[in-house]
């Protein structure tokens, strides 16, 4: 049976357990930073000697950890990225521009446990030799900034942020800087962009990419909140113990944000892989299934920019059977192992690791209606096909949400989304925008048809009706 | 309006400043900052801004332009933020809008921030505020509700005086 497993979330809602650094030391808080600090050199067989913060780096290599933002990709890779040798300042900004609609975690470790952050990332500042760091909030997040600068001023007053950290001739600050309700900044070289004060333009890549040319055109580590934390954990208990949480390439812990149709929406923290989407929504200890006669439609497995699954739906997953020999098994969406490889290969994603459940009280249309006009909100308007293209799929939603749809709709839908993505556009905004609607019309074509075909035949009628009837109809409208 | 910055503010933006070790940096946490005291961004703010980050207007306005939570004019005294996204909506956002819209006599199919012509009430719609489990969620100024009913959406804005 699928368990929670509380490795980042241990203590958050523990009653009584508070935000403020007292009750963080009482649990056991910065003494991996302590320990991190402390590390020797260690020999290797060919001479050489590994510093304290290369065998950290080694250490989250091991670990196996993938980014918690929403790419999933290697957190240990990422940092084998920075240029080291540019003689510039490394720096490292925390993206905690929580906005991927779907996705509360962030929110709960900010909130409840804002220590466990900044030791995880002075952890990961150390490792990579940082100086000056950063928390990127979302400025919508008010008392987050507030409950981060008081951590920040606790943290600084028992040594554990500035100059010469616990005496170990280690410099590091960190502030908190607020961003202003856009989304794009959630994309790192956007959030770098606006970090420097500028608008949040996402840089292309190549050249820019941050680990060589980031804040300032230096070396910039970019890591996601819960990323951030995993780093304490990595370092506490060692690589390859981490490793040992979750499922082959599918480490940790994952904090699931569960929203939607379910009796019981909130957070919870799985081993990567260890519980299925199925028993997320329907398990009591989780989701504890749909409202009451109600059928499940369908479900959005990593954030609103992953590609929907439809109640139902099968996949063929490659698995090994007991001589080892790789065979295909048919697996249905509800029985996909939450983790980052499964949902990959059922043509999704776990993302940010919010799932969006919708029971079959939902018009379809107006879900991907509601998907899209954000998209086009957040569109940074840079790139030609990203900024043009999502506000015409919202036209044509809000056109066939309201009575004015056409049956080719769908087809003139999909046209479009096809046009934005791949490689036309500077950042994967365009996908993001793209997927839900591919996916939706896909999956649920009938429901699009059928919508634009009656609008037509009404419009029909009321074109053919007598004059006083069209008034009439004008009037209902 | 004569943008004045108050001793206060003077001091948080030059202690912001050292945060970045290039002024331009500030430039979104100072904006924050006006907007906390004046509950607006007026042209002058951008002017004195541009002045403080030895920056050229553009650059600060180009931003303010940018970015929803900033103000480029005098809003209401409580700004009520409906959250619109998917998860929302579908736990009624649609509806807990309206239902601000009918109580402050505002034209609920009207697009974008609306404002009593008392001065009063904002409200407005938001794009996803990142806490889709208690969904619907809103924010009064700089405070989060989360579960907002109808009934308790009525109390909150009762306690609005």
């Amino acid at each position: 049976m699928a368990q929670e497993y509380k490795l980042i979330l241990k203590y958050a809602d523990e009653p009584g357990y508070t935000p403020d650094i007292e009750c963080y030391l009482r649990h056991g808080g910065y003494d991996v930073l302590k320990k991190a600090l402390a590390l020797q050199p260690r020999d290797l067989p060919d001479g050489k000697k590994l510093s304290g913060p290369e065998q950290i780096r080694e250490d989250v290599k091991i670990s196996g950890l993938r980014g918690r933002g929403g790419a999933g990709f290697s957190c240990g890779l990422k940092w084998s990225f920075v240029d080291r040798k540019s003689g510039k300042p490394i720096y490292l900004i925390c993206n905690a521009d929580e906005s991927e609609p779907g996705t509360f975690k962030d929110r709960q470790i900010m909130y409840k446990d804002p220590h466990q952050l900044i030791e995880g990332m002075a952890i990961s500042c150390f490792a990579n030799d940082v100086h000056l760091a950063y928390i990127y909030i979302r400025g919508e997040m008010v008392d987050g900034a507030k409950i981060l600068n008081r951590a920040l001023k606790e943290a600084r007053a028992k040594g554990f942020l500035g100059k010469n950290i616990l005496g170990s001739g280690y410099d590091l600050e960190m502030h908190v800087h607020r961003g202003a309700g856009a989304y794009i900044c959630g994309e790192e070289t956007g959030l770098i962009e606006s970090l420097e004060g500028k608008r949040p333009y996402p840089r292309i890549k190549p050249p820019y990419f941050p680990a060589v040319l980031g804040l300032w055109m230096c070396p910039t580590i970019v890591n996601n909140v819960e990323t951030l934390c995993n780093i304490k954990h990595i370092v506490a208990m060692g690589g390859a113990e981490f490793a040992k949480l979750g499922t082959p390439n599918n480490t940790g812990t994952r904090i699931v944000s569960l929203s939607g149709h379910v009796k019981r929406p909130g957070y919870y923290e799985i081993e990567t892989g260890k519980a299925t989407i199925g028993e997320l929504i329907s398990d009591p200890k989780f989701g504890g299934g749909l409202r009451d006669g109600r059928k499940l439609k369908a479900v959005i497995p990593g954030g609103s920019s992953a590609k929907v699954f439809k109640a139902g739906e099968k996949f063929k997953l490659k698995k090994k059977d007991a001589e080892g020999k790789e065979i295909l098994v048919e697996t249905d969406m509800l029985d996909l192992p939450y983790d980052f490889d499964s949902l990959a290969a059922a043509g999704s994603m776990s993302g940010s690791s919010a799932i969006i459940v919708m029971d079959d009280s939902t018009d379809i249309v107006e879900a991907l209606a509601n998907i899209s006009e954000f998209y086009a909100h957040e569109s940074c308007g840079q790139c030609t096909p990203c900024r043009e293209g999502s506000l015409w799929m919202s036209k044509t939603l809000h056109r066939l949400t309201h009575g004015e749809g056409r049956a080719q709709d769908a087809d003139y839908l999909v046209k479009i989304a096809d046009n934005i993505p791949g490689g036309r556009t500077i950042c994967a905004f365009g996908e993001a925008c793209s997927w839900p609607v591919q996916s939706f019309v896909a999956k649920f074509k009938d429901e699009f048809v059928a919508k634009g075909a009656a609008d037509e035949a009404r419009r029909a009628k009321e074109v053919a009706a007598p004059v006083e009837q069209q008034a009439l109809a004008a009037a209902h409208h | 309006m004569n943008f004045a910055a108050t001793k206060e503010l003077e001091a948080e933006v030059d202690e912001l400043i050292t945060h970045y070790p290039v002024k331009r940096a500030a430039s979104l946490m100072v904006l924050h900052a006006i907007q906390e005291q004046f509950g607006w961004i007026s042209q002058e703010a951008v002017q004195w801004t541009a002045k403080k980050l030895e920056l050229q207007p553009i650059n600060v306005f180009e931003i303010l332009t940018f970015y929803p939570m900033l103000r480029q004019e005098p809003m209401g005294k409580y700004q009520i933020k409906v959250c619109r996204t998917l998860s929302c909506a579908l736990g009624g956002a649609y509806e807990l809008r309206e239902h601000f819209c009918k109580k402050f006599g505002l034209d609920a199919h009207k697009h974008g921030a609306q404002t009593t012509p008392d001065g009063k009430f904002t409200v407005e719609f938001v794009e996803c505020l990142a806490s889709c489990g208690t969904a619907p969620v809103m924010m009064v100024n700089d405070d989060f509700y989360e579960g907002v009913s109808h009934a308790k959406a009525d109390e909150i804005v009762g306690e609005c005086q």
